[in-house]
């Protein structure tokens, strides 16, 4: 089957099968690989994408679900050369190891703001990052990362 | 996951004609329970029925003393609803509180009932305030609609269009949540009605129960006292690597205690 929808600002479509993943969709088919696939369960949050500026997790979504949905990717954040305020606080506070789960918490790290605004508490960072897991950090430098990128994206 | 035929319906009717057609065919709804199935082959419906373009199944509305929320209403749309949060305060902060804000996003309270998970939270909402779950073709009293583990009454092929849900004179929801899932080890909801007190559990037992035990402990006392000595049956609870039977038994204690001092 066929789908249109809207990736990162531009127009995008495709020849999907009806069990094709969004994240699969995303990462097979246009090549954007920053979104990952961490577990089989729903579970770490490593494939969280913006749809019509809501945080999904793409793994749990069919690609056909997204027809005519405007879609967000980590690929779509950065202006150019120029890193958006979050990633830039992800660098500057080693908010990563790996950097597998790392796209997702940039993700949800925007959702957090777009929710919960510029100002924000270790706990309230801590608890809506609840679906995104990381193997890697131990967590003190994601949550420094997001309440900074937060503080940042106003300037 | 197996391959199927994808269709997207624009009404209520137009999706009860296809599922009727279809040789196994599967409603999704958030797609939050029925795709991870899906994806390890433990499902594999031969039509996959997106209940996402139909508008009338969406939507909160209040009604006097009544707040009815469409099946396809997301988690994350009850938790901020301003009229949720006005008319029955536990039952948003419920919605606030199911898995992840992803999972929110797109998981529904069609869905989740549908489901009939034994550690699902709306369960215990809908049987504890004496809920309506509207379908298709009739209306099911809240308390009769969880059969079992996974089971429901719904007959096959019936489409859940909204759960009506009378506004209590205060509730309370309090759950002991798996750390890694959030679902209810335990949870328990307890509500003052004009009918009188009641109360649910979810989580503890095959499946969310009213708690008529407890109901009458509050009709004489609503208070967390009331429930000193209350024992919930340790052979009737779950028992799995989480939580042993005997836990189990002294968190629906502890969380009815806490949700009735919350009601305060
Ligand atoms: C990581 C994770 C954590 C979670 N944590 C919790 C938690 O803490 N508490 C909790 O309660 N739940 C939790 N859930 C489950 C979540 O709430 C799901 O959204 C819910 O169980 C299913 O809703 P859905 O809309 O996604 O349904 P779907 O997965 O689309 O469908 C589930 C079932 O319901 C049927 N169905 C759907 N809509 C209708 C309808 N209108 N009429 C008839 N049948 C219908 C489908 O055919 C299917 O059989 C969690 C899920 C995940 C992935
Ligand atoms: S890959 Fe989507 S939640 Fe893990
Ligand atoms: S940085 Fe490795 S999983 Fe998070």
């Amino acid at each position: 089957m066929k789908i249109d929808l809207t990736v990162n600002g531009q127009a995008a479509s495709g020849e999907v099968e009806a069990r094709t993943l969004l994240v699969d969709f995303l990462r097979e088919q246009l090549r954007l690989t920053g979104t990952h696939v961490g577990c089989d369960t729903s579970q770490c949050g490593a494939c969280v994408v913006m749809v019509d500026g809501k945080s999904v997790k793409s793994c749990t979504m069919l690609a056909a679900m997204a027809g005519g949905c405007d879609v967000t990717t980590i690929e779509g954040l950065a202006n150019g050369a120029e890193l958006h305020p979050m990633q830039q606080a992800f660098m500057d506070n080693h908010g990563l190891q790996c950097g597998f789960c790392t796209p997702g918490m940039v993700m949800s790290g925007l959702d957090i703001v777009n929710r919960h605004g510029r100002e924000l508490d270790a706990a309230t960072v801590r608890r809506e990052l609840n679906g995104n897991i990381c193997r890697c950090t131990g967590y003190q430098n994601i949550v420094k990362s997001i309440r900074e990128g937060a503080r940042a994206m106003g300037d | 996951m197996y391959s199927f035929s994808y269709h997207r319906p624009a009404s209520v009717a137009e999706a009860s004609d296809l599922i009727a057609n279809a040789a196994d065919g599967k409603l999704v709804a958030g797609g939050q329970t029925l795709l991870p199935t899906m994806k390890h082959r433990l499902a594999s419906p031969s039509d996959v029925i997106d209940l996402g373009a139909i508008a009338e199944l969406g939507g909160i509305v209040v009604n006097g003393n009544i707040v009815t929320i469409g099946a396809m209403t997301s988690h994350a749309e009850v938790a901020a609803s301003g009229e949720v949060q006005e008319a029955i305060p536990a039952l948003a902060a419920l919605a606030g509180n199911i898995g992840d804000p992803a999972v929110r996003n797109r998981g529904t309270i069609g869905g989740s009932i549908a489901n009939n998970d034994p550690a699902a939270d709306y369960p215990a909402a809908i049987i504890a305030l004496g809920a309506t779950v509207r379908t298709n073709r009739r209306e099911i009293a809240g308390e009769d609609f969880f059969t079992g583990m996974f089971e429901t009454a719904l007959e096959e092929d019936e489409i859940i269009v909204a759960v009506d849900f009378p506004r209590p004179e205060a509730a309370a929801y309090m759950k002991f949540e798996n750390p890694a899932s959030r679902y209810a080890m335990v949870g328990v909801f307890v509500a003052r009605t004009g009918g009188g007190a009641r109360a649910a559990v979810t989580g503890a037992t095959d499946c969310a129960h009213r708690a008529y035990r407890m109901e009458e402990a509050l009709a004489k006392d609503f208070s967390p006292t009331a429930l000193a000595d209350f024992e919930a049956p340790v052979d009737r609870m779950n028992a799995d690597i989480h939580a042993s039977a005997e836990y189990r038994a002294h968190l629906v204690r502890v969380m009815a205690q806490r949700a009735v001092a919350a009601c305060a």
